[in-house]
């Protein structure tokens, strides 16, 4: 034991003498997140917006008022039937149709509370859940400042519908999808480098003459790398609840939990990839093509596998962040527990057992 | 139980495509200075490798401690210290954390081994926070060394501990594995250079992965059994091809500023040969019988064979 402590703790050595090395291990992670989060969330201005009022009343030419002169949106044009909105969408300028409901003012004051629909175009997945929160941001202050205050106790509830992209397919997809580009990086490609320096450096020989037996060492390499991705993962995890507003629905423990298990899985690829490479070279090619780009193109973080054709689609099925991606879209968004992502979280687990039990048996004891 | 610590048998080692090893036995007993001596390629690398366990021997038997090297493997690797011929140590960490961390993988500590390496250690102790990777050749070695024998090992392993270091380091090497010896401990070593095999015990002098002769240093020199003179003039060049055309003499190799000559059967009249090569140009001519070295018999062995 003692013998394991000291090879851990020559591990965490050689990170941290390294700043390159701590460089990609915190850098990336920040700088990752924050890219691809402000690159969704834009601020938005001017947007093309219609109004179809079936109520014309004080209340909702007040509220009209309040959205167009929010310096976020332009009224283009108003609407006189349903059928209209379809139109307007399709001409492509209007990007959201508010939609007042018949009576407004006199059922908010009858019954306390009105209906408003808001309606986006979601092919532009990212812009519409913007547009469409930012209404929803406009018309909660309204009935805050001007009704609330005013001794109201109204209720307006909007309700948003997306057109043509329900599920919304694209929009935090960033943060699951960062969180396993990273993690699959961070713990495969590094592990697989450090356990080739050693062979590179030499060092490996005098490892392999020393008592160390293969089990010790490689869990001895894995250990420190375990510790920085889970760092990493929380981090993630924190910049995108409080930077992006990501919401955590589900169980944190949880959510840690499963990344845990994704960390442990990628670190035992990384093993098997150094057991095939003698260069620090040569495993960081096969962890960048063998893992980053399939990770970033066929695991749905970018493009939507439904969309894929069919050959790809079969690829993407033995993409081990595929199954992560699900699992923390749906613990974070949907509030999931083990009881919906069990499938998932065994096909992960899974594949840490193939990764390790064949990494473990090609670790040679010798040089050949 | 055998009287050696090394036994090597009919050793064979091949690559793919390549012979190393063809064939070589030699044992080795408790507490002899055992030199490997031979050039480049010759094989010195593969065998000390399988006796370290990292590579299979093609055939052949190998046996360490009594041990066989293949299937004793983890036994064996408690009981050396292999210093390979790269310099392997973590060059990102500090004299002493390199030697603590290989320290504490063979389950020891420096304190324990201390008094072993402690004449080695000494000397690099001054620099014991600089990073390896910023030490001289000389004080990697002697830090390579230091880790190689922190557990106190039976065997210890050199693969040309000495190649690339400067001279007066080389000397210093030689002189602490001569206190090692004395401490009980049984070195193999390998070197390229001949000059080094007078410090072994015995060497086996290694060319194409065979051994062509294994004694006492001083045995293998008494051994050439022929004269040996040594010669000079103003133009070497010209004094190599001037000598190769004669009928009488057998072999012409150059040593330094020297050529080392032997001849067929007859003796060498120095005053005629004198001026038998200044009639061809050549002046301050020089031509003195010497004592030959173990790199003459090397020479002369590699001719033979």
């Amino acid at each position: 034991m003692n013998r394991f402590i000291g090879f851990v703790k020559k591990e965490f050595l050689h990170i941290f003498r390294d700043y390159r090395t701590m460089l990609i291990l915190f850098g990336m992670p920040i700088a990752q997140i924050l890219i691809f989060g402000y690159v969704v969330s834009n601020e938005i201005t001017d947007v093309n917006i219609g109004v179809y009022d079936k109520s014309k009343d004080n209340v909702t030419h007040e509220i009209t008022n309040k959205i167009t002169s929010s310096g976020f949106f332009i009224l283009h044009e108003n609407l006189n039937s349903d059928k209209e909105i379809e139109e307007a969408f399709k001409r492509g300028i209007v990007r959201e149709v508010i939609v007042f409901e018949d009576n407004f003012a006199e059922k908010l004051e009858r019954e306390g509370t009105a209906g408003i629909q808001i309606i986006a175009d979601a092919s532009d997945a990212n812009t519409a859940n913007i547009v469409s929160n930012y209404t929803k941001a406009i018309i909660n202050s309204y009935v805050k400042n001007e009704l609330f205050a005013k001794g109201f106790p109204y209720e307006i509830v909007p309700e948003v519908r997306m057109l043509y992209n329900n599920s919304l397919k694209g929009v935090y997809m960033f943060v699951p999808g960062t969180m396993a580009l990273i993690l699959m990086l961070v713990s495969a490609m590094m592990t697989s480098i450090s356990i080739a320096r050693e062979k590179e450096m030499g060092t490996m020989e005098v490892l392999l003459v020393s008592p160390l037996k293969p089990l010790p060492i490689v869990i001895g390499k894995v250990i420190p790398y375990m510790v920085l991705s889970f760092i990493n993962a929380v981090v993630i995890i924190a910049l995108s609840y409080f930077v992006f507003d990501m919401p955590i629905m589900g169980n944190l423990a949880f959510l840690l939990l499963e990344t845990l298990l994704f960390i442990f899985m990628a670190l035992s690829m990384g093993i098997l990839i150094s057991t095939v490479s003698n260069s620090q070279m040569v495993a960081m090619f096969i962890s960048m093509f063998a893992l980053m780009l399939p990770t970033m193109l066929l695991s749905g973080f970018i493009f939507p596998i439904a969309n894929m054709p069919k050959i790809l689609q079969w690829l993407s099925t033995i993409m081990p962040a595929k199954y992560f991606i699900i699992i923390v879209k749906n613990i974070m968004i949907k509030g999931s527990g083990i009881g919906i992502v069990w499938k998932e979280t065994l096909i992960i687990a899974g594949m840490t057992l193939f990764f390790l039990v064949m990494s473990i048996k090609k670790f040679k004891v010798r040089l050949e | 139980m055998s009287e050696f610590v090394v036994e090597v048998k009919d050793l064979k080692k091949s690559y793919e495509k390549v012979e190393a090893v063809k064939g070589v036995s030699f044992s080795v007993p408790k507490g002899e200075l055992f030199g490997l001596i031979g050039p480049d390629g010759a094989g010195k690398t593969s065998i000390f490798r399988i006796l370290t366990t990292l590579i299979f021997p093609t055939e052949g038997k190998v046996m360490l401690l009594n041990t066989d090297a293949v299937t004793g493997y983890r036994k064996i690797r408690n009981n050396i210290g292999y210093m390979p011929q790269r310099f392997s140590l973590y060059q990102d960490l500090s004299v002493e954390e390199n030697l603590a961390f290989f320290a504490r993988i063979f389950g020891t500590t420096i304190e324990e081994n201390y008094n072993l390496i402690k004449d080695i250690y000494i000397q690099i102790e001054p620099f014991k926070d600089r990073l390896a990777g910023k030490l001289s050749g000389g004080m990697k070695q002697k830090l390579a060394l230091c880790c190689a024998l922190i557990h106190s090992p039976d065997i210890l392993i050199l693969d040309e501990p000495t190649t690339g270091v400067d001279a007066v380091s080389r000397k210093e090497f030689w002189e602490m594995l001569i206190r090692l010896k004395e401490k009980g401990i049984t070195i193999l070593v390998s070197t390229p250079y001949m000059d080094e095999a007078n410090l072994c015990d015995r060497v086996a002098l290694i060319q194409n992965g065979e051994i062509m002769a294994i004694d006492k240093p001083e045995k293998v020199i008494s051994s050439f059994g022929r004269k040996l003179w040594a010669v000079k003039s103003n133009s070497i060049y010209q004094l190599i091809k001037d000598l190769r055309a004669f009928e009488f003499i057998d072999t012409v190799f150059p040593f330094g500023e020297y050529l080392h000559i032997t001849t067929k059967d007859k003796d060498l009249d120095i005053l005629e040969m004198k001026s038998v090569l200044s009639k061809k140009n050549h002046s301050d001519i020089e031509i003195k019988e010497i004592e030959a070295n173990i790199e003459d018999c090397f020479m002369n062995l590699m001719n033979v064979n």
